[in-house]
């Protein structure tokens, strides 16, 4: 006999894996409509109506496509490496809140709330960094197997840059932290209350955390380890078929992952201004049960109102700026974004313990 | 009811049999025709050369080096800044707790900053940067004609 809680976490599991992939799938299928967007082009509009099939029939493809292993790589590590990265992509939207929570009765008088999030661990934050790191295994693994001089270049490339980008990332993550004292990601959201959101406390902080997020999904103007034009695919120039497809799904998940993160630390998640007012409202209107639930529907579209803008944001940039030369971008990680990285934190810390006080007396 | 890491394990367990059956279909459903050709190492066409485990730079072994440096000292950052804004803590010294907490991160990061600022003055952190090669060609026309016809539409573009 199974436990009631164990089938109900297991349903969201299985519901967030599969809202996972769509989004996935459909941002490939964004991505080229924005592309075609920004280029004065039409994009695919064969398949379907607005050639909204064209995912499917992608995926499709990859499934009906013949796989190569190359007869020089090392055969387990090559398959193990798109497996690893797709595993970590994946295994990232685990702490992740995607709403306020759900109420509904058990019982006489018995009501159950229920968080929209995975699992709400103490340690979130910690937990998405980590996974995020281990997601350079997969690059790694698979261009060493390939045992390509383009793959090897590209996953050294893409190693290089991912464990330089992380730093910074990770500084500027503790300035969130330091303002709100906790690793658990549902409480980080709910200390955004309203439109009290962090990225107005940490600009400079939003700065360097989406820069390190375009550099870790390497993304446009950071895709070195794939600059098609030096390296022809980089670390997956000898992958095919659904392996080939682990990759390139792994970096939309990612992209998926990040700006879900960046609207959760930076942006609120789930809050929105006057939210307290609607929520009033709609308890008043359909009873308390059904006005909460309604007010955290509304919540979760709002969050993936602010996951779809930087989704958007990603691909614009793409079509917007130039790649940089491998140079520039070390000298971006190294020489630019780490100092200020530090230098947030000691701002960050000055401002807690000087200005707070300061204005919290001046508002008495 | 399951614990916190219990749900995380689900979720890598959901995710390994999602990546098998993904694997698994596709290897039912493709064709599987493999020819010594199909099989080489791609290299832009031609026949690959050796092996790949070629030479690559060694500044990608410094970087790594000291990555591991300030991944350690963000390790050690994570539950520094979980106690440094606690109000309790910071009510029972008068605020000195908070000043003491950062002073003493300050002096912690200082000496990593330290290090990178050796590795900085050193010059470990520059990459090589590409430098533009002036193809040598023998031609009978002398270099520095070409020199002057410069000099002469560089001042008529300034004079425009």
């Amino acid at each position: 006999m199974l436990e009631a809680g164990f089938i109900i976490k297991s349903l969201i599991i299985l519901a967030l894996f599969g809202l996972t992939l769509l989004i996935a799938t459909y941002s490939t299928y964004a991505e080229r409509k924005v592309a075609a967007f920004l280029q004065d082009r039409l994009g695919p509009n064969r398949a379907g109506p607005w050639g909204l099939l064209q995912p499917i029939a992608d995926a499709g493809k990859m499934f009906f496509k013949e796989d190569f292993i190359p007869s020089q790589a090392s055969k387990w590590l090559f398959i193990a490496g798109p497996c690893l990265s797709m595993l970590t992509a994946l295994m990232a939207t685990a702490v992740v809140p995607f709403g306020d929570s759900v109420k509904y009765t058990t019982g006489p008088n018995q009501i159950l709330t229920v968080p929209v999030q995975p699992i709400d661990v103490n340690i979130g934050v910690l937990y998405i960094f980590g996974v995020v790191s281990l997601g350079v295994y997969g690059l790694m693994i698979g261009g060493w197997a390939s045992n390509n001089k383009f793959s090897l270049l590209g996953a050294i490339r893409a190693a290089s840059q991912n464990i330089s980008y992380e730093i910074p990332m990770g500084l500027s993550m503790i300035a969130i932290l330091m303002m709100t004292g906790s690793l658990s990601m549902g409480e980080i959201v709910s200390q955004q209350h309203g439109g009290n959101w962090n990225i107005f406390y940490q600009p400079l902080g939003f700065i360097i955390f989406i820069t390190c997020a375009f550099a870790e999904c390497n993304r446009t103007p950071f895709d070195l380890p794939e600059c098609e034009t030096e390296l022809i695919g980089g670390y997956h120039t000898e992958y095919s078929s659904m392996k080939l497809g682990f990759y390139l799904f792994s970096e939309y998940i990612n992209m998926f992952v990040s700006s879900a993160v960046i609207s959760n630390l930076f942006f609120g998640g789930y809050n929105y201004p006057f939210m307290d007012s609607v929520h009033q409202f709609l308890t008043n209107n359909l009873g308390a049960i059904a006005g909460h639930n309604v007010a955290t529907l509304i919540g979760t579209v709002v969050l993936f109102g602010k996951i779809f803008f930087f989704i958007f944001f990603f691909m614009w940039v793409r079509w917007t700026l130039p790649r940089f030369r491998y140079d520039q971008l070390m000298n971006l990680g190294w020489k630019g974004l780490i100092p200020l990285a530090m230098l947030n934190i000691v701002l960050t810390g000055g401002a807690i313990l000087f200005l707070k006080p300061l204005i919290t007396a001046l508002l008495k | 009811m399951l614990s916190d890491f219990g749900v995380i394990f689900l979720f890598i367990i959901t995710a390994i049999a999602f990546i098998a059956v993904a694997l698994t279909i596709a290897r039912l459903v493709r064709p599987h025709r493999p020819n010594v050709e199909k099989l080489t190492t791609y290299e832009s066409g031609e026949d690959p050369l050796g092996n790949a485990n070629v030479q690559f730079n060694g500044r990608f072994y410094v970087i790594a080096l000291i990555f591991v440096l300030f991944e350690v000292e963000l390790v050690f950052l994570f539950p520094w800044a979980t106690v440094f804004g606690q109000a309790s803590l910071i009510a029972q010294t008068d605020g000195l707790w908070g000043w003491f907490a950062l002073a003493e991160m300050a002096i912690f990061v200082g000496i990593l900053a330290l290090g990178l600022v050796y590795a900085w003055a050193k010059g470990y952190l520059d990459w090589v940067r590409p430098q533009p090669k002036l193809p040598a060609v023998k031609s009978s026309v002398p270099a520095d004609l070409y020199g002057k016809v410069n000099k002469k539409y560089a001042q008529k573009t300034k004079s425009v």
